[in-house]
């Protein structure tokens, strides 16, 4: 019930604003129906906060619980632990990394490019939605009915109809069913967008890292999501349809639904971590002021990365029994993994060394990063020999592992992201000393809450227990908590530093007047902050790689000429119908509302077939508003000074 | 076909190439195709690993009757050729032509699915319906998975037959979206011959 009413709050906080201050009209014809791919991505990146507070939320539940259970029942009840801990998951990998990650690509890939737009507006505006109802229906199981007790990937025979007969796998089947047709679809349109669309000159050894990684996640996201796919629509089938794919009976093979959902689900892992490498690559090169050192190598270890995610699967169950043959394969290919990345760790070290480096809160992350993620890599390794794999399987070391590189690599880089392009998004940058606090906060809360674990592992603590009582494990817990804790300081002062910097973002210092606050290098810093809808007033030609850089030098930075007229396209509100009426349908679908699921699906169709048979071509911009669109951005007088 | 209408109506000019050109639009729809072909790997993987898990119930042998499904094989072949005609009138812009053998293809793959659910329904109605075995649960999966697309492709057309008779002609915009429709069309059709040769056949064999 305090979940409820948490909710009800924060939409009432939402919508009272809206409704007092009349915002509606301009909330929906400006961001909801928006095609803009830089809108849509700071509404992705919306949702990845308000999830990362909920998946915090429940993760300082969980250690608060451990601290108190020992010899005791603790406040939280099994049924009600299971669920937070399989929330937990769910959110933090789908709803905040997911999300953040394709908020991210969504503000930066077109601009790095030189593009105007992504490939199919429309499209992204559909996956921004689908994600959107996903996360408000897995938001749903809070109030209305439970959620799932299994663990994040819902490993049957537990997530069985006979084991599990509740709602709650039902929400977690229907949500990411939902979210995962956004990503791949968000995975096709970029993987075009980078393809067809980068400016006049710009090879693929022209392209800015964070590109590169973006198309390797895209491509990762292509050919993993739809294994995900089947995987859950397998499972549904049998708690729906009384199949027998992973069931203990008929023939139902539950090991089956492992090897399914690792397939996808190791991807999954570099799906997340290689924009991440891209950001620190873009980060460590900016503040270094040099050119990345080593970038081709950082291309192919992101290809070879890329390519080897796809064969290591089967080390998340090593212990499944495939003979030591097949474990030795799977573990030599994991481990060889650790040599593309240590060729990234070394290439970063590499940029920094003689360069001047400045310590801005992005490069704290980065630096930040660069330890605990190598730190993270080599117990991944040590976890890679199978023999070892049987003593920590399950345990809190895996626990550990895992976390130590999902938040030491993937979280710190996308917060580093945040950092160094907020003000590209916003036109104003953070605030420094708050940002510099809350790293510190997350980095020092993240070593005491995760190293403990990696004690507990070794002390034969298994993952997901309720209570206990061992008195040896008790200590460690508690000083876990304290880590929670100063994570949750951090986590403050975050919320403080986007407040401060909103409430002073129209100081002198604060304001990102050039579009270039940190002399960058790549094509997003040749634009204005934020930029206009159509992203670059003359589309740039590039000679080099960082070809910012080159442009500043010989003095062809910004065009003050040469406007044309932009084809722009025009707003929808398909995406947001096509949307909600999947959340209907996924909402039927999980309470066996047959007649409202076929009036969702019905929805659908009907949305999909009047938008598809539109004869809107968007419309014009002509040269003439781009130029004095350009004037007031002052970017005319800009252009006459850097000559 | 493809070869030929690939570079005939989607090569971008220079002035749209730093828009929205259209092109995008068939590189885009293969990519999904590809996605989408991974779905069906995954089916396909899934049905090898069950297709002996009998569960004591009947056996491919006793069940399949390759006479009816060679009979589905050849509408379904047959109704790719016809979408073929109907692009090449589509290329001519003879919207006649079109219309025709977009009729005749979707009568075909409509006949298909009846005889799909015939199929099916006489195996459920034998108590050998997809919740008996793995075995049926991953066959019923893969080849029902192949039958909504199908099913999908036929709105799809009738939609798209629809935009062309309330259009007085053939524009970019409705060509783009048959080539679209097309490859999804004959793409069914590859699935369905593996479906056939995977399926039916070697189970029979």
């Amino acid at each position: 019930m305090g979940a409820g009413a948490m909710m009800v709050i924060a939409a009432l906080a939402v919508l009272i604003p809206v409704t007092y201050y009349k915002k509606w009209g301009y909330l929906w014809n400006e961001w909801l129906t928006s095609v803009d791919h830089k809108k849509i991505g700071v509404m992705y990146i919306v949702i990845a906060f308000i999830m990362l507070l909920r998946g915090f939320a429940d993760a300082i539940m969980m250690r608060t619980q451990l601290a108190l259970a020992y010899h005791a029942p603790g406040y939280l009840p099994p049924e009600h632990y299971d669920q937070i801990f399989t929330a937990h998951g769910v959110i933090m990998i789908f709803f905040m990394a997911m999300t953040f990650m394709v908020g991210l690509m969504n503000i930066i890939v077109p601009l790095q490019i030189g593009a105007r737009d992504v490939a199919f507006p429309f499209i992204n505006s559909l996956s921004f939605w689908m994600t959107a109802v996903s996360v408000v229906l897995i938001n749903m199981s809070l109030v209305i009915g439970e959620f799932a007790r299994t663990g994040w990937l819902a490993y049957p025979p537990l997530s069985e109809l006979q084991y599990s007969p509740g709602v709650g796998v039902d929400y977690y089947l229907w949500s990411l069913q939902l979210s995962g047709v956004g990503t791949l679809l968000t995975g096709i349109n970029f993987f075009v967008t980078i393809v067809k669309m980068r400016a006049p000159g710009m090879s693929w050894m022209k392209m800015p890292v964070f590109t590169w990684t973006a198309l390797c996640t895209n491509v990762l996201i292509m050919a993993s999501f739809p294994i995900l796919t089947v995987t859950l629509a397998l499972l549904g089938l049998d708690r729906y349809l009384g199949m027998h794919f992973f069931t203990n009976t008929a023939g139902g093979n539950p090991m089956l639904y492992l090897n399914l959902i690792w397939a996808w689900g190791h991807p999954e892992v570099y799906i997340l971590i290689l924009p991440a490498f891209g950001i620190f690559s873009e980060v460590i090169s900016t503040y270094a002021k040099k050119p990345l050192f080593g970038y081709k190598t950082m291309v192919y270890a992101t290809c070879s990365i890329m390519v080897l995610s796809f064969v290591v699967w089967l080390h998340h169950f090593f212990t499944m029994g495939s003979g030591a043959d097949v474990n030795s394969f799977f573990g030599i290919m994991t481990m060889i993994i650790a040599i593309p990345t240590g060729v990234k760790v070394f290439n970063w070290l590499f940029t920094i060394y003689k360069g001047r480096l400045e310590y801005k809160p992005p490069v704290l992350w980065t630096i930040g990063f660069m330890i605990t993620f190598t730190i993270g890599g080599m117990t991944g390794v040590m976890m890679a020999i199978p023999g070892a794999d049987f003593v920590l399987h399950n345990s809190l070391f895996l626990i550990a592992h895992f976390h130590n590189v999902i938040i030491g690599g993937v979280l710190f880089g996308y917060l580093a992201g945040f950092n160094y392009w907020f003000p590209k998004a916003f036109g104003f940058k953070l605030n420094e000393k708050l940002g510099k606090r809350a790293f510190w906060f997350w980095l020092v809360g993240f070593y005491v809450a995760f190293l403990p674990l990696y004690v507990l592992g070794f002390m034969g603590m298994t993952r997901r227990l309720n209570h206990y009582d061992n008195p040896q494990w008790h200590p460690w817990l508690l000083l876990a908590e304290v880590g929670a804790v100063l994570i949750a300081i951090g986590i403050a002062h975050q919320v403080a530093q986007l407040y401060v910097s909103i409430r002073d973002r129209h100081l002198p210092e604060n304001r990102d007047i050039t579009g270039d606050p940190w002399d960058g290098r790549t094509l997003e810093w040749s634009t204005s902050s934020p930029p206009a809808a159509y992203n670059f007033a003359v589309i740039p030609h590039v000679h080099e790689l960082d070809t910012f850089t080159h442009m500043k030098e010989t003095g062809k930075a910004y065009a003050s000429d040469g406007f044309e007229d932009i084809h722009m396209p025009s707003n929808t509100s398909a995406g947001i119908f096509i949307a909600v009426f999947s959340l209907v349908l996924g909402f039927a679908g999980i309470w066996h509302i047959w007649w409202l699921a076929i009036m969702g699906l019905i929805g659908i169709l009907v949305t999909v077939i009047l938008h598809a048979s539109r004869d809107d071509d968007g419309y014009y911009l002509p040269a003439e508003t781009v130029r004095m669109i350009e004037e007031s951005r002052g970017r005319v007088s800009i252009a006459q000074e850097a000559k | 076909m493809l070869q030929k209408t690939i570079p005939a109506n989607l090569a971008p000019d220079d002035h749209s190439a730093y828009h929205h050109p259209e092109s995008h639009s068939v590189f885009g729809f293969w990519l999904y195709l590809m996605t989408d072909c991974i779905i069906f790997a995954a089916l396909f993987a899934v049905f090898a690993v069950m297709s002996h898990q009998f569960a004591g119930g009947a056996t491919a042998k006793d069940l399949f009757e390759i006479n009816g499904v060679a009979i589905e094989t050849a509408i379904l072949l047959l109704s790719s050729i016809t979408f073929g005609f109907g692009m090449l009138g589509a290329q001519r812009g003879n919207k006649h032509a079109l219309l025709f053998w977009l009729g005749v293809t979707f009568l075909l793959g409509l006949a298909f699915i009846g005889l799909e659910i015939r199929e099916f329904s006489s195996l459920v109605a034998d108590g050998n319906g997809p919740d008996r075995s793995a075995f049926l649960s991953s066959f019923f999966t893969l080849v029902g998975t192949h039958g909504l697309h199908v099913s999908l492709g036929l709105i799809w057309m009738a939609v798209l037959a629809c935009q062309v008779i309330a259009k007085s002609e053939l524009s970019e915009t409705t060509l783009r979206r048959l080539t679209c429709l097309s490859l999804f069309w004959h793409f069914l059709d590859v699935v369905w011959i593996c479906v056939f040769t995977f399926v039916y056949l070697a189970s029979v064999a």
